[in-house]
């Protein structure tokens, strides 16, 4: 990429450039005065630095940004579960799966579905792990299904295409499945059971206060994380997914079924955003059918952040833009006196994704893609 | 990428053998078997019999109900019997074998309405499910008892995928004739609204009165009439519409020209003409059609010319609705200067382009996967923006700004109240946007852009400031957006971030795409057919009781384009050749070297007629 911006002609680019330039200065401009005002009134509330743009600024006591810092901790681990299907699918097929974000839905409506009967049955209260390993169970497995009939469906005969046609199709597919969900389980919110008293708790470890339902959420992250880069890094069926992700025809001629992988690849990133599905559940206790959508963007964004095709990279990067979603409203925007920051929440994660192509398109870890998208 | 499928009638084939019917290929039966059955049970899920039952087709046998489950085995068994028909390779002819996998087809499928119909009756999964009701139970069983209703899906599957693998072996002129009858009153029972209203402007109240029964739908007498008129009609004018089609095609110099100018003036009469025989609602779905139209040229020009994915459409919009609002509106928060329209049509261009620069500039070097995602989250911080409390003693927040005054134009105020006049305002947009369009379409910079799209390296190395062209199709796209926004502000006098949901850019991105990416006339007939029979976002089209179906359909449409024919319905001849290069260099390679010339020849005229000049594709 960078060789063709230097290969343009030269004065034409310069003015893009230059407005480009100017586009980073304004917003780093922003985001410093922003975080610097936050600081002065962190340290001396009075002073006119601090109050210059927002006078009634209260600023954040310790416990507070703790606790903002955790929920966008959880938020991130299922934001970079969900990553992962993105940067396993591109970098195995190099496009976007667009209607990635639906095989998560699909996974906590399942859950959702799941857990009401059991609620209503009793297990979940008189056996909650048990139950709790069910529904995960059966979220992964509805999630997989999905993941790969959509790729054997709209996907697969796509595969030697122009690069915007799948993005395209995949487009449609999530839009199908949205309205087709909504159509048979019906547009209504639906609620997860109360979790117990047990699990939702406030703990305290290391002087900082969680829910309990935030520390089961990274713990299950962090255990789906491991199990994957086992899977990537040490196994045959792993190996075999590097070695498509780097060269589909070497691939192929080395012995590899390239189909089996590409499903395999699409299994495993559909397993993660089940997971990620449950634990959404548990989270917000609430899913509708278009649950989907808005953590499905952020979860490209996380995957963007990170350097797509890179699966640590992922995770750091879902990670990343949850705490900045939940902190930089009140740490950037609230000290330059924007009324109601917690609705730009979702703009914050936008703008990081504008910024991150901006910056460093390439993303913090750099990309790792098969050869044919790098030409 | 399969090689051209031909149907099997195609006269070269009728050489071939005659398979045994026994002769099956079973997996295959039994894959669209399941699908069928599949199909049907998740369309009866979604609740598409039940919610399109009120509107009836033919009354008093068909509904819009039943048909949305009844299509499903006539086409699968259309598509269990089709062959691959390769060049050069021998086929069988189609026969008996085709006509069973097609009713077993059917069988399967209504095997398997039969089990959801039992089941429907014995349990109930009412708690998911939400559609799992007595009335879906009701109308499934024609209202006559669990018995019948087995016997009649599953006797009605297999007549029904019987008569689709039949359509391959009934003569062509048959089958020519009926599809057009069946076609036809399709057509005719689906305008039921629009022809009814048409003909009470011209007095002919009477007529449609005894076509359509009183709740709706055709008569049983009137179908039998029409469809047999329309056959009849389509026998006799066989072969005539595209003799004439071609004589206007080989027409030289003046004649041509005047030839267009007829039909150009014809088809402009009609347009002025014809509302002022329609009534109110037809008035508004056909300004609602208008809207999109202008919305859908725009896209053209940035997705289908420039190959710009641009997902974040909706942006421009919003910012053309904002513009008019805040400035003609005395109920504008901020600043209110009450300008007239014409001249809040200036302020809103001179917006529109420079937004499009703002937020073309960032984008415009990202790869294409990731320019639409960026896109699609500036389409989501605009509308989040005009929704934050942040923005809101500017732009009204949630509450949108109200009270906006229709076009003033001295003899007339144009506003949602009069949607003729709303109609007249959108045409003479549209008429600008096709013709600004269809200009720059063959102009330096429209070449440039089918340049860049179709590999924007080589359009580089050939000298062309890929730069300047694709932020030049931003601000062209955004221009024509920002109108429709101007407009539709204009004409429901108010203005809401909710009405700039990322939603509307996919489905303006469904009617480009259906229509056919890069192509005037393909855009035209998208939104004819999308937005005035499904409709809008929120606009209701035709068939009005789809509203909580269409985007489901629309969804599945894009899929079903992508896959089946990403050029869309009215192909643009260059673009459908950059889609199907695999395809064509394999029919080249099947059909040997010496068609390799005459193809070539074709190829040429084709994109001739279209109006895309020099042969740049065939190269890759």
């Amino acid at each position: 990429m960078t060789a063709t911006i230097e290969r343009k002609s030269a004065r034409q680019v310069s003015k893009v450039d230059r407005f480009l330039t100017l586009i980073r200065i304004f917003l780093v401009s922003l985001i410093v005065i922003g975080v610097l005002a936050f600081i002065a009134q962190q340290v001396a509330p009075d002073n006119p630095f601090a109050r210059w743009r927002n006078p009634d600024a209260v600023g954040l006591t310790g416990d507070q940004f703790k606790g903002l810092l955790m929920s966008g901790l959880s938020q991130g681990a299922m934001y970079g579960l969900i990553a992962l299907g993105y940067s396993m699918v591109y970098g195995v097929l190099g496009f976007i799966n667009f209607a990635h974000g639906e095989v998560f839905m699909a996974g906590a409506m399942t859950g959702f579905i799941a857990s009401d009967k059991f609620s209503a049955n009793g297990l979940w209260e008189s056996n909650f792990l048990l139950s709790l390993v069910i529904i995960i169970v059966l979220a992964i497995m509805v999630s997989t299904l999905t993941a790969v009939l959509m790729e054997r469906v709209a996907y697969r005969p796509l595969r030697e295409s122009p690069r915007l046609i799948p993005l395209i199709t995949s487009i449609g597919v999530s839009f199908f499945i949205q309205n087709a969900v909504m159509g048979v389980f019906g547009p209504s919110t639906k609620s997860y059971p109360q979790l117990p008293q047990w699990l939702s708790k406030q703990r305290s470890i290391l002087t900082f206060e969680i829910a309990g339902t935030k520390l089961l959420v990274l713990l299950v992250a962090a255990m789906s994380m491991a199990g994957l880069w086992y899977l990537v890094e040490r196994t045959r069926t792993g190996k075999a997914m590097r070695a498509v992700a780097e060269d589909k025809e070497i691939a192929a001629l080395m012995g590899i079924n390239v189909n089996r992988t590409i499903v395999t690849t699409f299994a495993v990133g559909g397993a993660m955003a089940g997971i990620a599905g449950i634990l959404w559940g548990l989270l917000f206790r609430s899913v509708t059918h278009m649950t989907g959508f808005l953590p499905g963007i952020k979860a490209f964004t996380a995957a963007v952040v990170g350097g797509i095709g890179n699966l640590p990279g992922a995770m750091i990067g879902g990670i990343s833009l949850g705490s900045a979603e939940s902190i930089a409203p009140l740490v950037i925007l609230e000290p330059l006196g924007v009324p109601g920051v917690s609705q730009l929440k979702d703009a914050v994660a936008f703008t990081v994704l504008v910024l991150v192509l901006l910056f460093k398109p390439s993303g913090l870890f750099g990309e790792q893609l098969s050869a044919e998208d790098r030409a | 990428m399969s090689a051209t499928m031909t149907s099997s009638s195609a006269p070269s084939s009728r050489s071939g053998y005659r398979a045994p019917v026994a002769d099956q290929d079973w997996r295959n039966v039994g894959k669209w078997g399941g699908l069928c059955t599949l199909a049907l049970v998740l369309v009866s899920l979604i609740g598409m019999p039940v919610g399109l039952d009120r509107r009836i087709l033919i009354h008093p046998v068909l509904s819009l109900g039943y048909l949305s489950l009844l299509w499903i085995p006539l086409v699968l068994g259309f598509v269990v019997s089709r062959h691959v028909e390769l060049e050069g390779v021998e086929s069988p002819e189609p026969g008996g074998r085709d006509l069973l996998a097609g009713a077993l087809t059917g069988l399967l499928g209504g095997f398997g309405m039969a089990v959801f119909i039992v089941a429907l009756d014995t349990f109930n999964l009412r708690d998911p499910l939400v559609n799992w009701s007595p009335q879906l139970l009701e109308l499934l069983n024609y209202g006559r008892g669990l018995g019948f209703g087995v016997v009649a899906w599953i006797a009605a599957c297999s007549v029904l995928g019987l008569l689709g693998s039949s359509i391959h072996v009934i003569p062509a002129g048959v089958r020519r004739v009926v599809s057009y009858g069946a076609f036809g009153l399709l057509g005719i029972a689906v305008l039921e609204g629009a022809i009814a209203d048409l003909s009470e402007g011209f007095g002919l109240q009477s007529l449609t009165d005894s076509i359509y029964a009183n709740r709706g739908g055709v008569t049983v007498v009137w179908s039998i009439v029409l469809v047999v008129i329309i056959g009849v009609v389509s026998m006799l004018t066989r072969g005539r519409f595209k003799a004439a089609k071609a004589n206007y095609g080989e027409l030289q110099g003046p004649e041509r020209k005047r030839a267009s100018m007829i039909l150009f003036l014809l088809v402009a009469l009609l347009t002025i003409i014809l509302p002022l025989f329609l009534g109110t609602i037809m008035n508004e779905l056909l300004a609602n059609v208008g809207l999109f139209l202008l919305l859908a040229l725009g896209l053209n020009i940035v997705v289908g010319l420039a190959g710009i994915l641009d997902l974040g459409y909706v942006a421009f919009f919003a910012v053309g609705g904002y513009t008019t609002a805040v400035l003609t509106s005395p109920d504008s928060p901020f600043f209110a200067p009450e300008m007239h329209f014409a001249i809040t049509l200036v302020i809103v261009v001179v917006f529109a382009g420079l937004v499009g620069l703002i937020i073309g500039a960032p984008v415009i070097r990202m790869r294409g996967d990731y320019l639409a995602i960026v896109t699609l989250g500036f389409g989501e911080i605009i509308r989040l923006l005009f929704m934050s409390d942040w923005l809101k003693p500017y732009f009204g927040g949630a509450q949108g700004i109200t009270n906006v005054p229709g076009v003033d134009l001295g003899f007339v105020t144009i506003k949602g109240t009069d949607p003729r006049s709303v109609f007249y305002l959108v045409l003479v947009f549209c008429a600008l946007a096709i013709y600004i369009s269809w200009r720059l379409q063959a102009s330096r910079l429209g070449r440039a852009w089918m340049a860049i799209r179709e590999d924007e390296k080589v359009a580089e190395a050939m000298g062309i400031n890929t730069v300047n062209a694709k932020l030049l199709a931003f601000v062209v796209g955004a221009v024509l957006a920002s109108f429709s926004g101007a407009i539709l502000v204009a004409k429901v006098g108010s203005v809401f971030p909710n009405s700039f949901m990322i939603l509307v850019s996919i489905i303006i991105l469904v009617v480009v795409i259906v229509g056919g990416m890069g192509n005037i006339a393909g855009v035209l007939v998208g939104s004819f057919v999308l937005i005035g029979v499904l409709g809008g976002p929120r606009q209701p089209g035709l068939l009005h009781e789809f509203q909580s179906f269409k985007l489901l359909i629309y969804g599945a449409l894009l899929v079903f384009m992508m896959l089946q024919r990403p050029e869309g319905l009215v192909p643009s001849a260059r673009r459908s050749q950059e889609l199907h290069q695999e395809e064509f260099l394999q029919d080249v390679w099947l059909k040997g070297e010496e068609h390799e010339g005459e193809e070539h020849e074709e190829e040429l005229h084709a994109a001739e007629a279209s109006g895309a000049e020099g042969h740049e594709g065939s190269g890759a």
